[in-house]
Parts: C-alpha cells; structure tokens; sequence
C-alpha cells in the first residue's frame, strides 16, 4: 500500500467514525447557521455589505474551530493514535488524513453556510467561493496540527483558539479581501501561498507532534 | 522508530540476526523531577523470553513504553533491534476506536502494518480468542475483557518479531487466560517477547529471562 493508500484508510476512517457517532458535523452545522442568524439580526438594517462579508469569515473561522476541537477526540478515547504511531505507516500520513477528514466536515457546512449566507445577507460569488475553498485547505492544514498538539493539553479547550485564531489571521484578511477586493486574483494568490507554506510545515513537523 | 538522541534503533540486517533483540545500558527515565525507571542494563536475545516483575510505580510500564518506542529515555542508551513493522505493544489501552466494530478495528490497523492475507489472518485471531460472534458489535459495547482480547488481536495482528505485552492477563477471565497461554505457548521461542506482570507464576514456564525491577 502506498502513501497516499494510508491517508485514504485513516481519512476513511474518520468520515466512518463521524457516520457512527454524529457528534461533529450537527454541531457545526448547527453553529454556522446559528451564527448566521444571529449576525442577520445584529447587523443593523441597511448595513454595508463589506461588514456581512466579514461577518461570514467570522462564522466560518469558528465554525471551523469547533470541528478542529473534536477532531483528535476518537484518538484520545483509548489512546488509539499511540496505535496509529506505532504502525509502520509515515506519521505525516496520520495529519494528513485526519486534515482530508476535517476538510470534508468543513466543505460539507460551507455547501450549507454559503447558501444561507447568500438568503440572509448577498449572494456570494465565485471569487468568494475560491477564497473559502482556498482558506479551509489552510484552516484544516494548520488547525489539525495545532489540534494534534492541544489534545495532549490538560487544557484542550483553551490551547487550541489560543494557538490557531493568530494563525487564522492571514486566512481571514486572505478571505475577506478576495469577498470584497475589485482585484481578488491578489489575495487569492496569497491564500494558495499560505496553503503551500504552512501545509509542507505542518506535514514535516507532525512527526514531532507525536513523537515525545 | 525515534526513541531519543540518546537511542539507536535499526532494521535487522543479515549479520545483525544473532544480535540481542534489546539491549539498554544505564537506562533511566524521568518525569520532571520524578525518576520512572532507576537505571538499568538490560540485553534480551532474539527469541528470548522476558518477564518483568515489580511493585506498583516500579517502572514496568515505562520500560515497556520505551521498548516500543512510545517514550524518549531521559538517560542512557537503548537499542531495539526491530523495525516498526515488526513490533506489537500491548498497553493499559486497547488502543482501538470505540466506535468501530472489532472486524473494523482490525482491518485499520490490518491495512497500516500491510498484512498479507488480510482477512484470514483477522478471522483466525477473532476465531481464536473467541470473539467471532462479537466481530460486528462496535468496541465501546465489549466489556474490559473483551477489549484486552481484542487488543491482543491487535497486538498480535501482523506477527511480530517483537512482542511488547504490558500486564496482558488483566481483564482477562480464566477462559481469555488460557487462551492467551496458549498463544505465548506457541510463540515461545519463534519470538521476542517482552512480558510485564504481577503474576510471574502463571508465565514461569514460558520465561528464559526474568527482571524484578524495584
């Protein structure tokens, strides 16, 4: 089996667990769009529309972060990614499957978020959608990782925003300029570097994530 | 397998076939300022078969967390002689996912050490320690018993050169410890096998080498 044939089976594995248990994407779909609501009724009428664009990068961001909270949750359960790192698999493997997993519970709320985002504010378009699509690779990138690193903390809950929200940053101000910019081809270049960078660091230093 | 600056492990190579399996000197592990394991040699041979023995807190765990990779040694040196694919721990965990079935626990962890034959080798260890009938129910309905069993199953799942077992009797009922005597009877002397216990009487006949660490 190849490389990639591990981060097929360990991400197969997740989408299984989430089949069975349900205690991840309900709760993010959930949020998002009760955020959602909520912004909808705290943005005062006749609003600029630059504002509610933000307001969806604030949604999606901690959306995003919920499901990273629980991403390395079936793992801590009887200690199974001990298991996962002594298999003779690469360890980079293991983040990158659970990344592809998180990616698919995040693209699976934004297939809902945008369009309830599009009926409650404007209708959001293609430079928008590459900006979300862009920025998750880089959200499920980084925030895997530094998830990896917060579920061996006592203090789970509040390491990981701790950690991630500064690093969200550059996604966000990425995002929100490829929303709103007349020239969004600029800041949806700065997401795919973003994506390149941190992606190959996260990957090369997973090993010591887990390693004690 | 990174054990620590101080830890070389490699692969086994032809000249290094008659090469002690383990071998640590001067071995110690701390926690902080908590020591974990007071130092300690230590050289178990290829086939051999090793029994520790010690009080609670003794260092057992640590010493067999160290042996399968699992900790950095804060001193001393420790070569295993095993490549990853060649190594089965078993812990205080099952560590299985409690949401997958036994059948689906197995064919992950079946997948990521490339077992050939897959699905006859996991059909036979569920045969064997008799949790066939139970191979659909997810993990987190088994009671403890069946949990060490099916982590033996794990353990055991790719046939390795180097067994790592910690305290593998617990939860075990009489049936599931006969079972597994049967199993390290078998093993005794066509593997490594490195065995924590608080009942060195029930495995006396198996051992080739004891260590009462204290």
């Amino acid at each position: 089996m190849t490389y990639l044939g591990d981060v097929l089976t360990l991400a197969r594995k997740d989408l299984l667990l989430e089949l069975r248990a349900r205690d991840t994407l309900p709760a993010m779909l959930l949020f998002v769009l009760s955020t959602l609501v909520v912004f909808h009724f705290a943005l005062p009428a006749g609003a600029d529309e630059v504002a509610a664009q933000g307001l969806l990068w604030v949604a999606l961001v901690f959306t995003a972060l919920l499901g990273l909270a629980r991403a390395w949750a079936p793992e801590r359960e009887s200690s199974a990614l001990e298991g996962l790192v002594l298999a003779p698999c690469d360890r980079s493997a293991i983040w990158l499957g659970k990344a592809a997993a998180v990616f698919v519970f995040l693209g699976a709320v934004e297939l809902v978020a945008l369009p309830a985002f599009g009926a409650f504010f404007s209708p959001v378009d293609a430079a928008t959608v590459a900006g979300v699509l862009l920025a998750s690779i880089g959200i499920c990138a980084v925030g895997t990782l530094l998830a990896a690193m917060a579920a061996a903390s006592r203090t789970r809950e509040l390491v990981l925003p701790l950690l991630f929200l500064p690093l969200a940053i550059p996604l966000v101000v990425g995002g929100v300029g490829a929303s709103v910019s007349p020239d969004p081809g600029r800041y949806l270049a700065f997401l795919a570097l973003y994506d390149a960078i941190f992606s190959l660091l996260c990957w090369a230093s997973f090993e010591y994530v887990v390693s004690e | 397998m990174p054990l620590g600056a101080r830890t070389r492990t490699f692969s086994i190579g032809a000249e290094l076939i008659e090469a002690p399996v383990i071998e640590a000197a001067a071995l110690e592990k701390r926690y902080g300022r908590k020591r974990a394991l007071r130092p300690l040699d230590l050289t178990l041979e290829r086939d051999g078969f090793l029994v520790v023995t010690g009080a609670n807190g003794s260092g057992k765990t640590t010493l067999l967390r160290l042996v399968a990779g699992l900790a950095a040694p804060t001193r001393g040196t420790l070569e295993v002689r095993a490549v990853r694919q060649g190594l089965g721990y078993l812990g205080h965990e099952a560590l299985v996912y409690r949401d997958l079935t036994a059948l689906e626990n197995l064919d992950l962890y079946g997948r990521l050490y490339r077992v050939p034959e897959r699905r006859e080798r996991i059909g036979m260890l569920l045969e064997r320690f008799g949790l066939w009938e139970a191979r659909g129910e997810r993990a987190s309905a088994y009671s403890r018993g069946m949990l060490q069993r099916l982590a033996l199953c794990r353990a055991l799942l790719h046939d390795p050169e180097l067994l790592v077992l910690d305290e593998p009797y617990t939860a075990l009922d009489g049936e599931g410890a006969d079972l597994l005597d049967r199993q390290l009877g078998e093993l005794r002397g066509r593997r490594t096998v490195l065995l924590s216990t608080h009942d060195p009487a029930r495995v006396e006949r198996l051992a080739t080498a004891r260590l009462a660490l204290s």
